[in-house]
């Protein structure tokens, strides 16, 4: 009846884990209670959980990758500590089976649900109002995605009380994620995790590149786009081109473990390097789906706040372009130990380091956007120089191990651990959390606080270097990595030195989230609101419209003449969103629950999967299947905005503008 | 000015109304056709990966094969007619032409399960060799796709039942199920040729 | 401002002392073989060739956005100027012809550096075969010239190149001893050959660098690089022992252990790693001098075949 589920899976016996589970039941209780103590749930479901608004979605996508940072770090920190006690025969206070999950989660979580989340949430936001459109091509298909990556984020929640999960690393490898050498439900969970959030983010990529190949506004050619959107738009293909690859991959192990078939096991002709081939045809492209959208952000920040244009746009789109191609020939570098040839190393190497070119190249257009130009140092531009130096150093480091006959010692050492964090660190995270003190006015109507964002920022730059250097000194001195103790006296203050840098990091997130404390509770500030909808002089079109922008986003469609349409307009004296009208009714798409609905099937499709409960799984199948064709037989999908009500909203926002321009 | 942009702004609106559908389906398909490229690839690197099992040429015959293949070719064809009965409004033709695609699907998922069943019997199923998983992982992902575009099929049956004219949006709809269903016969055409008779030779 | 600037300097500058200070004697930076020295200056080559731009990259980040701060009315503002094609052949150019520079040595290096090229030695010194096999969690090696085996311990004799073949009868691992250079994995059902020298005696490091399960952290071995008598020696050492390797104990010692001591075994079965092999490919085994594939004959095959 309930497969292979028995109380025996519920970890009573860990106290971490129960601590954890009071902590997570009081806070989820607390959270619940207060939304109905203030009756909030009516407009909780209406507005935001069944909501197609491309602006609502970006909130909770980066509300999601917010919580999964938590969870991320938490994992993060467990593990420094792990080190910084077990040597020289001290097991520390995490036996292998638990370390083992958490060094697996927090590669998972962090990839799949912080910057992934996070990177949707950014596009959410800003595409659809960069290139002049009121939504994205499928609203529908938006809020599913969205649900989709929600409920996988739970699923793999799910896995801390329920079971366990993979003990396997991020990515699985097998044969060790095979069933015979892992036989619990740990793979099995982060199996459907992984597809199930995978069918929301190619859902994304299709709808966030069809809506920028079909939807910018009139006049906006290829070559007028902001690069924001390129880096969207790259992105996305990216997305589309990649992610299959992942969801075969994953799919075949799947099948393996299910089905007993010899994909990738050792025995019945099965091949394990097919699975590293496939999985990293996937994993390369993804750590430029990332980071691209980020150097998207710097494009669009630093010459906000250098008062100049970016410096060689056109430079920026083809180097972007060309990282995005050649993000596809260098896989192999992940595995240049299996024994390939030399030729074979020798041209995913240099292929590897070609990419460090297009890359140099964008770190000298955002210097260059700086030079002659009016920095103010407000706390995006931390953020931003704070990468600048980061990244170069990441990028170095990068293309030491990009070299074969290097990576034959330096291969999945700590030095590697210490690389990708510092790339993903400090060129991800730094890129997404710049962007979200960028954009965050346009969002909510109020500007973050600034005090507590260059606090954080000086934590997370100082504690990162705390806490990688060291594992670049340690990989140098041959400690791999995923090692949960060890003898070695002299790792063992390099670790404690990292472990120092985690604090310091902690630290960080702490005046992040006093950061948006503050900036809530000084909302209706004077100084904090934004009024105009401009608060930077600002060069694209989202800037042109109210803050927060009304749920059409622009009541009239505007026409872009040229580059930085908006500051053209602005310059030239043209106004951009032909205030006084005439207003036109404007078509919208109605809120829908099928996104939440299909998300629901699918968490209860998956977490039956894992326990080989499969009458509860087909429930799930046809709960899904029935939405679809339920939500296909819908009629009732729009509804239009009368052009009175059009016209209320664009008076209100041009008198305020007027009262501004009057002070 | 301001005039000047309206009139564009209300092209742009209605531009937004009908092509991003079919055209956003188009995408999602050239996504699929990589899943398909991806199962292809593992095909070539497993297919000689025998374990001392059968081979391909041991189990295949080509005449259950050549029945299958005239099937789906078939429903093509007989989808095409149900697209241009659509494209006249004559709703109980598309219906009928539809009905006779969803039979003509169905006769090549009954034979192919069929196939597969025998296989299975003779102790040539997807666990026996690294081949064998990769054969029936490729085959059923296509045969996993006709039975949706089954599904998808009587769906729309459904919905059209009693209506009178075919509105933009079922168009899409049929316009998406075509791409699909003739998609997915070039997909069985790279399966005939690479997966089948390249074994048998 | 300037102050947190200069502090932060300071700090990094002090961490990066430390780093060359610890370099000395770090395992990787402090090579005790030719594969090693050649990794280890190959590594800093590129690093200087790097820093070449990278170094300057950084200032000029910093000292843009200081000297351009707002504040500073006095440095020029050309809020226009966003093109320059001076500019963009510098930033185009020097990172290619380092990129370049790096392509080359890559290419020689990977040549020269392959794990699978015999090293080069005096004549009359010739190489020691050693079969790696790896197992839940530890490493068995064969000795086939010798007839031994040892579990979790490696002796070589110094500046003899040995010739490692590398099986595992497991999951992936990656079979990596810091000083002396080059890792490469084990994996079951393939043969990935290493080929490594010790200039220097020494005890030594191993491990896995590729998480394996549960006894991961574990799956250490020491090696041990002696003189050529001293090493007969532990031959004959090993050879006093009393177990033996064959059909009957092999599959004891596979069996899942963690934190494994020090095994000797005085008889190794012959073909025992090609027999640990072939069971993962129906009983065939590459032969490595043409290439083909061939049948395993030994009495271990069968016992190995049922697993």
């Amino acid at each position: 009846m309930l497969g292979r589920l028995s109380f025996s899976a519920i970890p009573v016996d860990v106290p971490i884990l129960v601590g954890t589970f009071l902590g997570a039941a009081i806070a989820g209780l607390a959270v619940l209670g207060l939304i109905t103590y203030y009756g909030k749930w009516g407009y909780l479901w209406k507005e935001w959980l069944t909501s197609v608004d491309h602006k609502r979605l970006a909130v909770m996508y980066i509300v999601l990758a917010l919580v999964a940072l938590f969870r991320g770090f938490a994992d993060a920190i467990m593990m420094r500590t792990q080190l910084a006690l077990a040597y020289a025969g001290n097991p520390g206070y995490l036996p292998p089976h638990h370390y083992d999950q958490i060094f697996s989660a927090h590669g998972t979580i962090m990839i799949f649900f912080l910057a992934m989340a996070f990177m949707t949430g950014l596009f959410n936001f800003v595409v659809p109002l960069q290139i002049g459109a009121r939504d994205v091509a499928f609203p529908f298909l938006n809020n599913l995605s969205f649900w989709m990556t929600a409920i996988a984020f739970v699923l793999v929640n799910v896995s801390l009380f329920i079971g366990e999960f993979s003990q396997c690393g991020w990515l699985a490898y097998p044969p060790l994620s095979e069933s015979q050498f892992s036989p619990g439900v740990g793979v099995d969970y982060y199996i459907w995790a992984i597809q199930l959030s995978g069918v929301g983010t190619l859902l994304t990529g299709v709808n966030f590149f069809v809506t920028i190949v079909k939807m910018r506004a009139p006049g906006m050619t290829w070559m007028k786009m902001p690069v924001f959107t390129w880096t969207a738009f790259c992105s996305s293909i990216l997305i589309m081109v990649s992610f299959p690859v992942l969801t075969v991959a994953v799919a075949l192990l799947g099948l393996d473990r299910y089905f007993g078939m010899h994909f990738f096991t050792n025995d019945g002709g099965g091949n394990q390097m097919l699975y590293l081939s496939l999985i990293w045809s996937w994993g390369h492209p993804e750590v430029y789906i990332l980071v691209i959208p980020a150097f998207g952000v710097f494009s669009e920040v630093v010459p906000a706040f250098s008062g100049k244009p970016l410096f060689g746009y056109g430079t920026m789109v083809y180097a972007t372009c060309s990282i995005m191609v050649l993000s596809f020939v260098v896989w192999v570098h992940h595995f240049f130990t299996m024994g390939a040839g030399p030729d074979v190393n020798a041209f995913f190497g240099i292929a590897t380091m070609i990419i460090s070119i297009p890359t140099g190249v964008k770190l000298f257009n955002w210097m260059f956007t700086m030079y002659k130009g009016r920095v103010q140092f407000h706390a995006c531009m931390y953020w931003a120089v704070g990468f600048m130096v980061t990244f170069t150093i990441g990028g170095m480091t990068g293309v030491m191990m990009a070299i074969p006959g290097a990576d034959f010692v330096l291969h999945n050492s700590l030095f590697l651990i210490a690389h990708f964090h510092n790339v993903i660190i400090g060129g991800v995270y730094f890129g997404y959390i710049c962007g979200m003190n960028f954009w965050f006015p346009k969002v909510m109507g109020f500007k973050m606080n600034e005090a507590w964002g260059i606090r954080a920022f000086w934590f997370w730059f100082v504690g990162f270097y705390f806490a990688f250097v060291p594992l670049y000194v340690l990989g140098f001195d041959g400690m791999t990595r995923r090692m949960n103790h060890y003898d070695n006296p002299e790792w063992h203050i390099w670790l404690l030195i990292a472990e120092v840098g985690a604090v310091l990091i902690l630290f960080g997130i702490v005046c992040q989230l006093t950061q948006l404390y503050v900036t809530i509770r000084d909302r209706n500030l004077p100084a904090n609101r934004d009024v105009t909808g401009d608060p930077w002089n600002g060069r694209a079109l989202e800037w042109s419209t109210s803050s927060p922008p009304p749920p059409y986003n622009f009541a009239i469609v505007p026409h872009v003449h040229e580059l930085d349409a908006f500051m053209h307009d602005k310059e030239n004296g043209i106004d951009t969103r032909c205030a006084g009208g005439p207003y036109a009714p404007i078509h919208m798409p109605k809120n829908t629950a099928a996104g939440f609905l299909i998300g629901a099937f699918s968490f209860i499709f998956g977490f039956a999967a894992v326990w080989y409960i499969w009458w509860l799984a087909a429930i799930g199948l046809i709960g899904v299947i029935g939405t679809v064709i339920a939500r296909s037989a819908n009629k009732d999908i729009d509804y239009y905005i009368p052009a009175d009500e059009v016209a209320r909203i664009e008076n209100e926002h041009s008198r305020k503008l007027m009262a501004q321009a009057a002070e | 000015m301001a005039h000047d942009t309206t009139v564009q702004t209300a092209g742009h609106d209605e531009h937004h109304h009908e092509s991003p559908v079919v055209f956003g389906f188009w995408v999602y398909l050239m996504t699929d056709c990589i899943i398909f490229g991806s199962l292809f690839a593992v095909f070539a690197v497993l297919r000689n990966q025998f374990n001392g099992g059968p081979s391909g040429h041991e189990l295949f015959e080509l005449s259950g094969l050549g029945l299958e293949t005239a099937l789906l070719l078939v429903s093509s064809i007989t989808y095409g007619f149900g697209m241009i009965a659509a494209h006249k409004n004559e709703i109980s033709k598309v219906i009928m032409w539809l009905g006779v695609t969803f039979l003509l699907g169905l006769g090549f998922v009954g034979l192919e399960l069929n196939e597969f069943a025998h296989m299975i019997h003779e102790g040539a199923g997807p666990d026996r060799s690294a081949f064998l998983s990769a054969f029936f992982t490729l085959v059923s992902t296509h045969g996993l796709h006709v039975t949706c575009g089954l599904i998808w099929i009587v769906t729309l049956i459904v919905q059209m039942m009693g209506t009178t004219e075919i509105p933009e949006r079922m168009m899409n709809k049929l316009t998406c199920l075509s791409l699909f269903w003739h998609f997915l016969d070039i997909v069985w055409i790279c399966v005939f040729t690479y997966v089948y008779l390249a074994s048998m030779i | 401002m300037k102050n947190k600037l200069l502090a932060r300097m300071a700090r990094l500058g002090g961490l990066s002392s430390a780093l060359l200070l610890a370099g000395c004697e770090m395992d990787v930076l402090d090579p005790k073989g030719p594969v090693g020295d050649g990794v280890k200056s190959l590594i800093a080559t590129s690093t200087i060739a790097m820093l070449i731009v990278v170094i300057p990259t950084i200032i000029l980040s910093l000292a843009f956005a200081w000297h351009y701060r707002q504040s500073n009315t006095s440095a020029e503002y050309l809020p226009k100027w966003s093109h320059s094609n001076k500019v963009e052949l510098i930033i185009w150019g020097v990172p290619s012809l380092i990129i370049l520079f790096l392509a080359v040595i890559t290419y020689q290096t990977c040549h020269s550096l392959d794990p699978y090229k015999p090293l080069e030695a005096e004549a009359t010194t010739k190489p020691l075969h050693v079969e790696v096999v790896a197992l839940d969690w530890k490493w068995l090696f064969i000795y086939p010239e010798q007839g031994i085996a040892t579990v979790n311990q490696l002796a070589i004799p110094v500046n003899t190149p040995v010739d490692f073949v590398i099986t595992s009868d497991s999951v992936m691992n990656s079979f990596f001893i810091p000083r002396l250079g080059s890792m490469i994995y084990a994996m079951a059902g393939m043969q990935t050959q290493l080929h490594l020298l010790a200039s220097e005696p020494g005890d030594y490091l191993g491990e896995s660098a590729n998480y394996s399960g549960r006894g991961f952290s574990d799956m250490k071995f020491r090696t041990l690089a002696v003189s050529g008598d001293e090493f007969n020696a532990w031959v004959d050492k090993v050879k006093s022992s009393s177990e033996q390797l064959d059909g009957q104990t092999y599959p004891k010692l596979a069996a899942p252990s963690e934190a494994n001591p020090v095994e000797y075994f005085a008889h190794v079965e012959p073909g025992l790693f090609n027999a640990i092999v072939a069971k993962y490919n129906n009983g065939m085994v590459m032969d490595k001098s043409t290439g083909k594939m061939i049948q395993v004959q030994s009495a271990m095959s069968d016992m190995n075949m049922k697993e």
